[in-house]
């Protein structure tokens, strides 16, 4: 089944909020070589003005992640994760992603591009805070190579 | 933060990956495609060998800077391209180097381009950052 064009304008419902944790955000610290004390001593993050531990920036994709779940469930995509593989990724940010924040994902597919028997899908989330505020628009590329 | 002029390289380390790092990050993450941990899954699927997340190298690449940024809410905008895979090796590991450098400063911002490499080749694609200086 070939990536399905109509997927771009579909209304994807906000994902459940997702309640960021200080050891969370400690435990993926470590495994992205973070070794600035923002990420893991809550004193000096609040010296930076912020209320507890700093994501690291790639955290957010940890939030984007459930919109691409939805993505993928969608029962008429054409998208099987097999075939896909990620091409690009970018981050735009409103504010960092702190510990004790609660976000929540809203998807879009910006564009459904054929490429020879494949297609490559960008989607946007646009990542918001239990007050409704932009914090971060996570943008993916996907590559789906077509069926054999 | 010292005051930025294009060409100035900020930012630069090494970082030595083993399989027990890329599972530590799967599991950070919650991305456990197996091709980031089994030898059988990757040659199974045609790959070179196990690979490192994108996300990881990603992630770690734009940590390198960090600590010269001083606060990571100062990074306004992040973007790469996953041009080649991290291959590695379940004895060696693999090293990635990132080297950070400043290619356009515009008033109070300005645009850090990362060069990340393994086994001298470039691994991420226009990987550039673009920060808040003041």
């Amino acid at each position: 089944m070939p990536v399905n064009p109509e997927l771009v304008g579909r209304a994807f419902a906000p994902t459940a909020p997702y309640l960021v944790g200080r050891e969370k955000v400690r435990e993926f610290a470590r495994a992205v070589f973070a070794t600035d004390p923002q990420h893991t001593d809550p004193d000096a993050a609040r010296a930076l003005g912020y209320a507890d531990v700093v994501a690291p920036p790639t955290f957010a994709m940890v939030v984007q992640d459930r919109t691409l779940q939805q993505l993928l469930s969608e029962p008429d995509s054409g998208i099987a994760l097999e075939r896909t593989i990620h091409a690009e990724q970018r981050f735009a940010y409103t504010r960092p992603i702190v510990a004790g924040d609660e976000l929540t994902a809203q998807l879009s597919i910006t564009g459904v591009r054929a490429i020879g028997k494949g297609a490559m899908v960008t989607s946007v989330a646009e990542i918001t805070d239990a007050a409704g505020d932009h914090v971060v628009t996570a943008t993916s590329v996907l590559l789906i190579g077509g069926d054999e | 933060m010292s005051e930025p002029t294009v060409g100035d390289v900020v930012a630069e380390r090494t970082v030595h990956l083993t399989r027990e790092d890329l599972v530590r990050y799967a599991g950070a993450s919650g991305d456990f495609n197996p091709i980031h941990y089994r030898d059988d899954v990757a040659a199974r699927v045609g790959l070179p060998g196990v690979l490192a997340h994108g996300m990881l190298t990603m992630g770690l690449s734009i940590e390198t800077l960090v600590p010269w940024l001083g606060d990571a809410g100062r990074i306004l905008e992040y973007g790469v391209r996953f041009t080649r895979p991290v291959v590695v090796d379940p004895e060696n590991g693999a090293d990635v180097t990132v080297v950070a450098k400043v290619a356009v400063v515009e008033g109070d911002a300005a645009r850090v381009d990362l060069t990340v490499t393994c086994a001298d080749t470039t691994v991420l694609g226009k990987a550039q950052v673009r920060v808040r200086l003041a």
